[in-house]
This record gives structure tokens, sequence and C-alpha cells, in this order.
């Protein structure tokens, strides 16, 4: 289907299933319950669970088939929201021509770091990469920000105000982010029993969108475009020397992974209408970084479930407190509760960034190929003690 | 005239920062032929160094002193240092006062340990996996040390004060008859990054162990088949990098308080300064960070912003990319190092 064979199209048919019943699955305990601070399902959430997934998606293209480390992706980002945020001050709430603009606007921007940072490789070009955002954000925070002339509105952060001269906005259509009429903010709550479930406009664009651009993944992994882009990674000097100009190819790659983390700004600013300088700063490149890696670079899915997995846990952990933890020793005696609570606390609320941090080094150190690859093992070891544990029940059986 | 040499000295304190980061980053590169993302969390460790040392000496036991009344009219609770109260009041104080400069003697072995550990625990293993993983993983490190070191003492800027002998202003200029104030600290940091800089420059070229390294740097392969343990002494320049990271760290403490990511912030520009000086060369780095170190304060004065809005923001890494694009091997980099 769509040109894809048979496991491919599987696994966008999971994605989309995944992704369009989100709503559901996200929200397995019922409102009242305690569990319920571990539901997943509402709007903000989820929209960021795709938004960082087709960011993901974007930079896997990258680092995954070209091993080219960029640590600043996010400048694409930033971008990408500035350019949007400034399509709703001068035009219209209209989301559509704002996603438009950002893709175009990273897109050119990314070609021209591209351009620059891809005549080096290896650690040259991390650094470079790093150099640039780091450059962007500086201006963004300050000089950008001047009287004269305001690009960015500094540390305030760009945002719509009711002096902007929106020029297509038009009376009867919603003060909010809006596709053709349609809020991004309206919500269709179902409530089922004790559950309630939240159907969001924003999230839905958002899902379509990562839809399509999973798709267009699966296409370059698939194409010979996407094979030269292994080549390049497995032995890039081997490919000089049969007579072929790489750069093209590397660049090409550049600029489509720094479309889709324009892509992934334009949706955050249409989802809500504000963008800042510390979007672009490198930390934040290097969280995208995380998610590739935690997930597994060089797969399809694994950096739409590192996405999630990074920002699913940064909302729970961040949630859990002293009185959470109590709740959950409560069961052991006190002196050994109190001890519990005091080894764990430091992980949990504040401490997110510490559990992120280990983790990404135990995933580093033992599990190269991220979750996906530990999947694939738990998979093919559960197979292989299955296989065994036949052979031994058709050894043992009695014969009658 | 003066404000140019005030520029220049202005120039010199940073840089002298930039340079002794970028010269641990270059003894990791060119011995280890390692990427080292946690350096800056280094760095930020050796000040943090300091603030521990100052509060290990300022701990108190409070008495209450029934002679005075407080505004309430309970009896003043009085807080004496232990230091004070072991050594009397004036050389307690002023053990006190010197807590920054006493924290070089804490922070040299908390930090060559901790190098070694880093190396023994960790970086050991991953020299025979791509730069890439290298990268991950000593980033991942700088992540968790950053926030261990946040959940301990906080997000917010601690004071480091300088000794009070140290902390005033002096006018260098008066000896060549000319108006150039300048606070103290800021010379003496200087000065002791360039001892530090001398030193480490002197034990490699003068000392057997030294040579051994610089031979290890040139050709590890040969050095390992004369029968020499390279390894264990490339671990032990990690260390001396850690700790020449650390002492930066522990004297930038009155410049600028030390918080959390303090070592983040200075860690792409270190990187910047070794690339410009050239990826394994140690005089590179060096020259590269006093340079850069100076230019920025040279676009940061009045005119240079009034004529390019932002220069200050940006100089650093405008010369950094077209230093890379025209000289790729940077100010004085070797052919063949990290070009894999």
């Amino acid at each position: 289907m769509f040109g894809l064979d048979k496991k491919d199209t599987t696994l966008l048919l999971v994605v989309a299933a995944l992704t369009m019943l989100a709503p559901f699955l996200l929200n397995p305990f019922p409102t009242e319950s305690g569990m319920a601070q571990f539901n997943a399902g509402y709007p903000d959430l989820m929209q960021k669970f795709v938004i960082f997934g087709i960011f993901a998606i974007g930079f896997n293209i990258l680092f995954g088939l070209t091993g080219y480390l960029s640590f600043g992706h996010a400048a694409f980002l930033g971008v990408g929201s500035y350019a949007a945020v400034w399509i709703f001050k001068l035009f219209t709430y209209n989301v559509f021509p704002a996603i438009l603009l950002s893709v175009i606007v990273a897109a050119l921007f990314s070609l021209l770091i591209g351009f620059v940072s891809l005549r080096r490789s290896g650690i040259y070009f991390s650094i470079l990469t790093l150099a640039f955002p780091q450059m962007s954000f500086a201006l963004a925070y300050s000089v950008l920000s001047n009287p004269k002339f305001n690009l960015t509105n500094g540390e305030t952060g760009l945002q719509v105000y009711a002096d902007d001269p929106q020029r297509f906005h038009r009376e009867g259509l919603p003060d909010l982010p809006h596709l053709f009429g349609l809020s991004m903010r309206s919500t269709h709550t179902m409530e089922i029993g004790a559950w309630s479930f939240d159907f969001n406009v924003g999230y839905y664009l958002c899902a379509i969108v990562m839809l399509v651009t999973f798709y267009l993944s699966v296409r370059i992994f698939r194409s010979p475009f996407g094979m030269m882009l292994r080549a390049v990674k497995s032995n890039q000097q081997r490919m000089n020397y049969t007579g072929l100009n790489t750069r093209p190819y590397t660049l090409a790659a550049f600029v489509i992974s720094g479309m889709y983390a324009g892509l992934a700004g334009g949706l955050l600013a249409a989802m809500d209408p504000l963008a800042g300088a510390e979007r672009m700063q490198w930390t934040a490149s290097g969280e995208v970084v995380l998610m590739t890696i935690l997930g597994g670079a060089g797969t399809l899915i694994g950096p739409i479930l590192g996405a999630g997995f990074i920002k699913y846990f940064e909302n729970i952990f961040s949630k859990i407190n002293d009185n959470v933890l109590h709740q959950w020793f409560s069961f052991m005696p006190d002196g050994i509760e109190d001890f519990m609570v005091f080894i764990v606390h430091p992980f949990v609320g504040k401490g997110w960034h510490l559990t992120l941090g280990i983790l990404f080094m135990l995933v580093v150190i033992f599990l190269p190929g991220g979750l996906v690859d530990g999947g694939q093992r738990i998979g093919r070891w559960l197979r292989s003690r299955g296989q065994k544990e036949d052979k031994t029940t058709g050894t043992t059986e009695p014969a009658e | 005239m003066d404000s140019f040499l005030l520029q220049i000295l202005n120039g010199l304190d940073k840089g002298s920062a930039y340079a002794l980061i970028a010269l641990g980053l270059t003894l990791i590169f060119g011995t280890l032929g390692v990427v080292n993302f946690a350096h800056g969390a280094l760095f930020m460790i050796g000040a943090f160094c300091a603030v521990t040392l100052q509060r290990i000496l300022s701990l108190s036991y409070t008495v209450e002193d029934p002679t005075q009344k407080d505004f309430l009219g309970n009896p003043l609770k009085v807080q004496t240092p232990y230091v004070e109260s072991w050594f009397g009041p004036n050389v307690g104080g002023a053990i006190i006062d010197w807590a920054v400069p006493l924290a070089i003697l804490l922070a040299i072995p908390v930090m060559v340990l901790l190098g070694l550990a880093m190396e023994r625990g960790l970086i050991k293993h991953f020299y025979k996996r791509p730069h890439a993983d290298q990268i991950l993983v000593t980033f991942g490190l700088a992540i968790v040390l950053q926030e261990i070191i946040k959940y301990y003492f906080g997000a917010n800027p601690i004071q480091t004060p300088a000794p009070d002998a140290l902390s005033g202003v002096a006018n260098l200029g008066a000896v060549i008859g000319m108006d150039l104030v300048y606070p103290i600290w800021r010379i003496v940091y200087f000065c002791f990054a360039a001892l530090i800089i001398f030193g480490v420059f002197a034990f490699l070229q003068f000392t057997t162990f030294g040579m051994v390294v610089r031979a290890g740097m040139a050709d590890r392969e040969t050095v390992g088949l004369l029968g020499i343990n390279i390894d264990r002494r490339f671990a032990i320049m990690f260390g001396v990098a850690a700790a020449v990271a650390g002492l930066a760290g522990v004297m930038y403490g009155p410049i600028n308080p030390p918080n959390y990511h303090m070592g983040m912030d200075f860690l792409v520009l270190s990187f910047v300064v070794v690339v410009v000086g050239g990826m394994g060369s140690l005089p590179g780095a060096v020259l590269a960070g006093f340079i850069l170190g100076i230019l920025e304060s040279f676009a940061s004065t009045t005119w240079a912003t009034t004529t390019i809005p932002g220069i200050n923001q940006i100089i650093i890494y405008l010369v950094a990319i077209i230093v890379l694009l025209t000289r790729p091997r940077g100010l004085m980099g070797r052919k063949g190092v990290m070009e894999d």
C-alpha cells in the first residue's frame, strides 16, 4: 500500500492506529481514581508527544542515516516558531499559512547552516552545529529585540497582542489559532462511565501531520537516496574514492531534517501562539538527541517512541512528590518506608533530569540500539526460550 | 590608550578561563582521543569545591548570650564557627576569609580522583566506539553531574567572595604613569592561570613521565610496543586535565558566582576555542583561549556594539566559523587529528 512493502505498511498502520486512538489508550484509568495521575490523555501532553515525534523523526533522517551528529536542530525549531507567530501577528490566525511559512523559513535557514557546517565532518561538524544555534540564540535573546527592529521580543518571547494588524482576520473567526475556522483548542469530551476522553482538534491536526511525515520518512529510508545516506555513514571515504560527491546528499538530508524541525516549531506555535529564544538553545537540541538515541537511532519507529517516552515520563515524574512516595511505600514498616522515600526522592519531581541523564547513559553504554533494539532482544530471547521449552516438553512427554 | 590596555586586561581573565578549560580538553583529545562533553561539568564541580569548603569552614554552633538581648527581648543567639573557636577569632576568621584559595587544596585531590574514576569507570570502555558514542555518553554524564550538584546546592548562584585583601581594586598604571584601575582578583586569576599553564607545559616537557606521554601522543602503538603501560599514563593525564578544569572553576567563583549550569555555558565556548586553536595542539588551545577572550572584550566596548549591534555575543562563534572554513586545522593544528 502507498508504495510500501508489507512490513512497512503494517508499521504505518500500527502507528496510525496508535495515534488516532491515543485519547483512549493514554487514559486507561478512571478520572476519579488514584491512578488518574498516570493518565496522559489530555490535549496539551498528547500534542507534545506527536510534535516532538515529528522533530525526532526529522533528526533521525540526518543522524540515523548519515551519522552526522548535529547539536543545532533546536535552532530550526525556534526559527519555525518565530515564523509562525509572525504570520499570526501580521496576517491571520489560520495555522495553514503559518506552518507553511515556518517550514520554508527553516528550510532556508538550514540550507545556510548546512552549507557551511557540512564542509567538515565528524567532531568538527558537531562543534560547528553547536556554534550556529548558540549564535542564533544569543542574537534572538538580545539584539534582535531592540526597539527599532523587534523581531523576537527577547526574553518575554514573541506573542500576539491585541493591537497587531492581523490583516486577514475576520469577524466570526476564533481569536486563537484555527484551521479555516476550526479552533485548535476546541475539544470534545466523551464520558463513558467513570472514564472521560478528550478529543482535541489541535492534537488530531498534529497527529495527521505526523503520520504524513512518518510516511515520508519511511519512503526516504527505503529509497535509493536513503541507501546513499547509509553508504555515507558506513564509509564516506570509499564513496569519495568512487568519484561520488557526497555533499549534495548530506546537505539534502540536513535540509530535510531542518524542515521537519521547522514544522515541529510551527506546530508548537500553532498549539500555543508564542515563541521564545530558549527553544533555540543547544540544550534544547540535546533533548532531541536524547529522544532519538533513547528510542533507537536509525530505526523507523525509534524516534517516535523515544519522544513519547521522554515526554510522558517527564510529565509523570514531575508530578510525583514525597506524599505520593509515602503512599506507595506505605505497606512497608515506618523506618524502611522513610528510607525508601529518601532514596527515591532525588530522582522524582524536580530530579527528573537526573533520572533522564542516568537512563540515557545506561542506554548509550549497554543498548546502543535504543529501546527498539532492547525490545527486539527481549523478543528474540522469548522466542528462543519458547522454542527450547517446546523441545523439552516434546521430549519429556511420557509415551503412552 | 588607557582604555585599550583596559580591554586587554578585561579579556585576559575570561581568556584564562577559556585557556584552562581548552587546555584540559586538548590534553584529553591528544592523549586518549576522546571528545569529553563532561569537561564543562568538571569546571563547575571545581567551583562547587570552593562552595563546599566555604560551607564546611563556616559550620558553626549557636550559643545563647544572656548578656545581650535581641529585638524581641530574648537572649541573643550568637553563631560561632567551629574554626574560630579552635584557632581563635583572628586566625579562624582569616581561614574562613581565605576559603576560596584554600579550596585549591581540596579541589586537587577531588578532581584528580574524579577524573581517574571517570576514565577507569566509563570512558575506558568507549575508546573503540565511534566518536558520536563518546560525545553522547559524556553528554549524559554532564547532565547527571549537573543535576546532582543542582540537587544539593539548588539552582541559584552562590556567592563565593574573594579574600578581603584581594577583593579591592588596584591601580596598575601607577608604575607607568597611567590611570588603570582594575580588580585585584582578576589579576590574581590571570597569574594563577598562567602558573598552571606553565606547570602543565613544564611537566610535559621536563619530566620523564611527560616525555612518555608526549611520545604516546605522537605514536601510541610504538610506545606500547616498547613495553610501556601507556594506558595507565594516559589515565593519569585525564586526572590532570580534570584537575586543571577544576582549578579554573575554583578560582572563577569570585568573578562569577557559581551555579549548576555554568559548566554547560563554558563548554560550548571552550570547544570553539579548541577548534580555533587546532584540535590536539596544546599551545594552540592556550593561544586561542587568550585571543578569543581579548577579542570578546574588545567586541563588548560601546564603540563596537553601536557599530555592529550584538557583535559581543557572536564574535567568538564568527571567528570560529571563519577559522574553520579558511584554516580547517585551526591556528596550530596538526594533520590527521580527529579527521576520520
